[in-house]
Formats: C-alpha cells, sequence, structure tokens
C-alpha cells in the first residue's frame, strides 16, 4: 500500500516555521556574548517577541516573487538595448542625471547590502534578522538591476566607466560615501534608525520619485521600468522602517531620547545628501517634474508631517532643524548646482547654464529668490562662456567635516553670506558647514576626527599627484570626455549628431 | 563619551599639521563674491608673509572676478577664527596669529558681486 502523503503546511504554520521556527536559546554560550551588538548603543529591549514581522515573507516565496520580476525587468533591458533606447531620450544632457545615480546613488545599494549583511547577523532577535536577510538581498539586486539597467548608456555616453572606484575615491562622492560609512559602522539600532527609517521611510520618496518620474518625462524606459521593479521591494523597507522605530519606542521609555537624537542626526545628514537630488530636479531634467521647493513641501512638509504627528504619542518631535531644512528647500538646488558648475573641470559629469526657458521656470518657480540671488550670477556665467571664457574655479574647495559637501550654503536667513561653524577637539579646529553638521560632530567627535576629505587627502599627497591632472587621472576621468561643461563636450557632439542625421531622413 | 562603542576606540585625526609636509591648512572667503561658491582651502607655510598672501596667493584665487581689481586692500576689513582682526602686513601668517585650519574672511568695502547680486 502506497504510503499516505504528508499534509502540505498551512500558510500561516509554514510562515511561523521558516521564520521565528528558525530560531533557538544558546545553550553553552551566553546570548549576550553571541549577540554582542545589540545593547552597547543603550537601546534596551525586553520582549523580542514583540516584533511585527513586517514582510510577511518566507525565503521561498520571495526568491519566487523576484524571479518574476526579474524576468519582466531583463525583458525590457533587452528591448531598450534592441530599439536604440538611448535615441528616445529628451536630451543628452539627461544623461547626465543617470552619472550622478550611477556613481552616486547605486553604490549605496551595495553599502546597504552590506550593512542589513551585518546587523541581520548582530540582533538577537529572530524577527528583525530575517527582515534584514530579506533586505541585505533585495539590496544587492539593486545594485545590479542599476548596473544593467544603465549600462546601455555606457556604450555611448562619457563618465559612466568606473562607478565603483569613482564611488570610493572622487570628491563629491565622498558626500554618499561618507553618509552610508557613517551608518554602517554605528550600532545595529542606530543603522536601521538611518537607513530603513530616516533614509528609507522619511525621505526615500525625494530621491526615488524625482529619480523614476525624472526618467519617465524624459524617455528613460530603462530606468523607469528597473523604478517599479524596485517598488514593492521599497515598500517593504519603508514598512520595516517604520517597525523598527515602533518597537525601539515601545519596549523601553529609555529608548526615546535615544532614538530622538538618532532621527535628528540622520534626517540633517539626508537632507544634505539630497542636495544633490535637488539639484538634479531644478537643473539636470531637460524636462522638468516639479521644483525641488514642490517636492519638499509635498513629500516632507505635509507627508512628514502626518508622520511625525502619528509618532507624538511616543513623545517624538519632528526632526531638530526640520525648520531649517524647510527654508534651505528655496537655495539648496542653486547653492549646489553652483557648486559643481564651480569644479565641472573635476566631476565626471557635465554642467551648463540652463537655456532662457529654462531660467524662466526657475524664476516662476522660486519668485521670492531666483531673481535675487541666483538669476543675475547665471546670466554672467553665461555670457562669460559665450566670449569663451568658462568659468572654473581653480582652487580646492573648503569641506564640511561631516557632511563633507563644499562650504557653499549659506545662512538660510541671509542667502548671501556662508554659514560657518567650528568646534575645537584636542587642539584641533573642525569646520562644519550648519549647526545640524556641528551638533553631529559635537556628539562623536573621536569619529569624524577621521573623516577622509577629498580636500585635504590631496594636500597630504595621498590622491595620485599635486597637480590637479593627476588627481584627476587617479580618480580615472577621462579628461575632455568626462568632465567640462557640456557645452563642446563629446556627449553634446554626439548627440548633435544623431539628431541632425534625424532631421535628414 | 566621544563616541558609542562597543569597545575602547582612540585613533589619530587625520588632518594633523604634521601631515602636511610643512604647510598649514588656510580656509579663506572672500565675503560678498559668490560666485565663488565656497571658501578655499589653501596649504600656506606659516612663515609666510602677510603680504605675500595678499599680494600673490589671493590674486591666483580670485582674481578672475571683475572686481577683484577694484579691491582697496587698505579699506578691506578682516575676521580671523570669528574674531575682527588688523594683520600686520609684513609679519608672517603665524606671526599674525593664524593656526592650522584657521578661518580667514575678508569684506571688501563697496564691492558687492556680480550685478550687486553678492556673487
Amino acid at each position: 500500500m502506497a504510503a499516505k502523503r504528508k499534509k502540505k503546511l498551512g500558510l500561516k504554520q509554514r510562515y511561523s516555521m521558516l521564520t521565528r521556527g528558525l530560531d533557538w536559546e544558546t545553550s553553552y554560550q551566553k546570548m549576550d556574548d553571541v549577540f554582542p551588538y545589540d545593547n552597547y548603543e543603550g537601546i534596551y529591549i525586553h520582549d523580542w517577541e514583540g516584533w511585527e514581522d513586517p514582510f510577511r515573507l518566507t525565503m521561498d516565496a520571495y526568491w519566487k516573487f523576484q524571479s518574476e520580476k526579474e524576468k519582466k525587468l531583463y525583458a525590457v533591458i533587452d528591448s531598450f538595448a534592441q530599439n536604440n533606447g538611448h535615441l528616445g531620450i529628451t536630451d543628452a544632457r539627461y544623461v547626465n542625471a543617470i552619472k550622478l545615480f550611477l556613481t552616486g546613488v547605486s553604490p549605496l545599494e551595495y553599502q546597504a547590502a552590506r550593512g542589513f549583511t551585518h546587523v541581520g547577523r548582530q540582533f538577537r532577535g529572530v524577527g528583525p534578522r530575517v527582515a534584514c536577510q530579506m533586505q541585505a538581498l533585495d539590496e544587492l539586486r539593486h545594485v545590479q538591476t542599476q548596473v544593467h539597467s544603465m549600462s546601455h548608456y555606457n556604450k555611448y555616453f562619457d563618465g559612466l566607466h568606473s562607478a565603483p572606484h569613482m564611488h570610493d575615491n572622487v570628491w563629491y562622492l565622498s558626500v554618499p560615501k561618507s553618509f552610508f560609512d557613517d551608518a554602517r559602522t554605528a550600532g545595529p539600532f542606530e543603522f536601521l534608525t538611518s537607513i530603513s527609517f530616516a533614509f528609507e521611510y522619511v525621505l526615500t520618496n525625494l530621491l526615488f520619485v524625482p529619480f523614476m518620474s525624472g526618467a519617465a518625462f524624459n524617455g528613460d524606459m530603462a530606468t523607469v521600468t528597473f523604478g517599479f521593479s524596485a517598488q514593492s521591494d521599497e515598500a517593504r523597507h519603508m514598512t520595516l522602517g517604520l517597525e523598527v522605530i515602533k518597537f525601539m519606542l515601545e519596549q523601553d521609555e529609555r529608548n526615546v531620547p535615544i532614538v530622538q537624537r538618532w532621527m535628528d542626526k540622520w534626517f540633517w545628514r539626508g537632507t544634505r545628501m539630497l542636495s544633490l537630488v535637488a539639484m538634479m530636479m531644478d537643473y539636470m531634467l531637460p524636462k522638468r517634474v516639479m521644483s525641488w521647493r514642490e517636492a519638499w513641501d509635498i513629500y516632507f512638509t505635509e507627508a512628514g508631517g502626518a508622520l511625525f504627528k502619528d509618532l507624538e504619542r511616543y513623545g517624538i518631535k519632528p526632526p531638530k532643524y526640520a525648520d531649517i531644512a524647510t527654508k534651505e528647500a528655496e537655495h539648496i538646488s542653486h547653492q549646489a548646482w553652483h557648486i559643481f558648475y564651480n569644479y565641472t573641470h573635476a566631476a565626471a559629469f557635465h554642467t551648463w547654464v540652463p537655456d532662457k526657458e529654462e531660467l524662466d521656470w526657475l524664476s516662476e518657480k522660486y519668485p521670492d529668490t531666483f531673481d535675487k540671488y541666483y538669476r543675475p550670477r547665471l546670466e554672467y556665467l553665461d555670457k562669460e562662456e559665450k566670449a569663451g571664457r568658462r568659468f572654473y574655479n581653480d582652487t580646492l574647495p573648503m569641506l564640511c567635516q561631516v557632511c563633507q559637501i563644499p562650504m557653499g550654503f549659506t545662512d538660510m536667513d541671509d542667502p548671501t553670506t556662508i554659514s560657518f561653524k567650528v568646534s575645537e577637539y584636542k587642539d584641533d579646529k573642525y569646520h562644519t558647514c550648519s549647526n545640524g553638521c556641528k551638533d553631529i560632530f559635537d556628539h562623536e567627535p573621536m569619529k569624524y576626527v577621521q573623516a577622509w576629505l577629498p580636500v585635504h587627502q590631496i594636500y597630504q599627497g595621498n590622491c595620485g599627484g599635486s597637480e590637479m591632472e593627476d588627481v584627476l587621472k587617479w580618480y580615472k576621468m577621462n579628461l575632455g570626455a568626462d568632465n567640462l561643461d557640456y557645452n563642446g563636450s563629446p556627449d553634446q557632439k554626439l548627440w548633435d549628431e544623431w539628431q541632425a542625421h534625424r532631421t535628414k531622413v | 563619551m566621544a563616541v558609542i562603542s562597543i569597545g575602547e576606540y582612540e585613533f589619530e585625526p587625520l588632518d594633523k599639521e604634521e601631515n602636511f609636509h610643512g604647510n598649514r591648512l588656510t580656509y579663506i572667503n572672500w565675503e560678498n563674491h559668490l560666485l565663488f561658491c565656497s571658501p578655499v582651502c589653501l596649504p600656506l607655510p606659516a612663515d609666510m608673509p602677510f603680504a605675500a598672501l595678499v599680494g600673490e596667493v589671493l590674486g591666483g584665487v580670485y582674481a578672475k572676478h571683475p572686481d577683484f581689481e577694484k579691491i582697496k586692500w587698505d579699506e578691506v576689513t578682516w575676521r580671523l577664527d570669528g574674531k575682527d582682526f588688523s594683520p600686520d602686513m609684513e609679519k608672517s601668517l603665524g606671526e599674525n596669529g593664524l593656526t592650522h585650519k584657521s578661518l580667514l574672511r575678508f569684506w571688501t568695502q563697496g564691492l558687492h558681486g556680480i550685478a550687486g547680486s553678492n556673487s
């Protein structure tokens, strides 16, 4: 007689056995020795079972789900390549946003994979461990699919050839790199607060939506499809972000001030990094989606406002300096673009002065500030460029010790004066660009005195030589192609040839 | 506590003065002239005369600006590390009180940048 077939597990049972059921209490080693990282930050956890699993996914379901998405994505990437999708974008200037994304953001996905792999080992509760493990895989998938989606552009356009090397070495890429280095070298709870909550939950819409709608508006189907493919992952990541915050806050009220400080810190670091996105939205998209100011009002002021209202019951306040960041939304894109305009000879993407129609758009979107502070400067730069004197700043900039951005941001109540802050630590001076960055330094000075500031490293002789050209070669930049103004670039020349050919046909 | 850490945590700062081959980092900002997007950072020897900073170094940094040649240097006001400051042109940077990573800001009277926009 045939053996009776075993019954399959029910969905709930299966979920429970394949997640919580994988855990055990150690017997011959102390739990504290096995999981040394999850209590040194001062966070008290009394009941790890209190963790509500936000994913509700088991690993086998995860693989199946992801592979379905993968098939669709790669079909689109293939067809984009076969149909010369790059010819369908609005303008070759758009590709500079892709360059910034590939060198600045995609390597962060890899950093996130490393971070989640690490903390996925370090929590003694199985719920967060499984959640972090899946997110680590997501992040690895994101970096791979982004590289594959964007690699088509590398066949035709400059500046896309050495993203990982550039991310680790180039001066402006130390801004996103140091952000993640800071997060990954913190404890596991701070890491989740920084990446899962502040970044993925509070600020992600300000990064992802602009890039993906920017891609859609500008005819970049490969990147849009990647965006769709990542969207369901991002939704899971956001849920994890909120869950970890609620978990910490519900476990012990002594956790509240620690969580608040992390929120303050990572909100500020996040907004600093988003200045790159701000300038992308206001300056780099040939067809604009919305202004940075508008994006900030919708995604931070409104959505973030509701979130922090919700967290009030735990004693959490909106992030410190949120009011300053909101004032900055009026200025930050112009100031960041100006920094890159000054130093485009040392960047792996192009900058340019917006044309008249684009300047008018900026005047309309920033009626109180653009004409007063920024338009005269851009018109002057345009005039200089047309006269054959394209302006470049020949001296290396002073950097903020914490966010590592050149000190080009002004006092927000006085947009004509640079904001300077300084701290003394062990007989040395450490300069920061804002109270937000200064607070971060002052709380953990021993961490930030080790900052690898690109300008200082160049002067110490650690970046390939003492001449600018040596340094740029050390960055693996192709001089005269990757860098300098868009006008006169090989990218522009090629694009113009394609357009001329199209009108002939 | 200088850092929240799992164990002993003591490291050397990366930008100590001795790492700069006999120079000191000096940060300089020409106020109300944001055509130059940010203050600049220069490695300068402590024994450089202040007059050389004004006469040689600053020109190399800022001469591209149309206001630069209009500067009346005897009317310039200076601040060093947050305090009002009257440099002695004949003395060295060190003797004038500049140290490693000092911030020197200067205001040029009557000059307000491109089209008066402080650029």
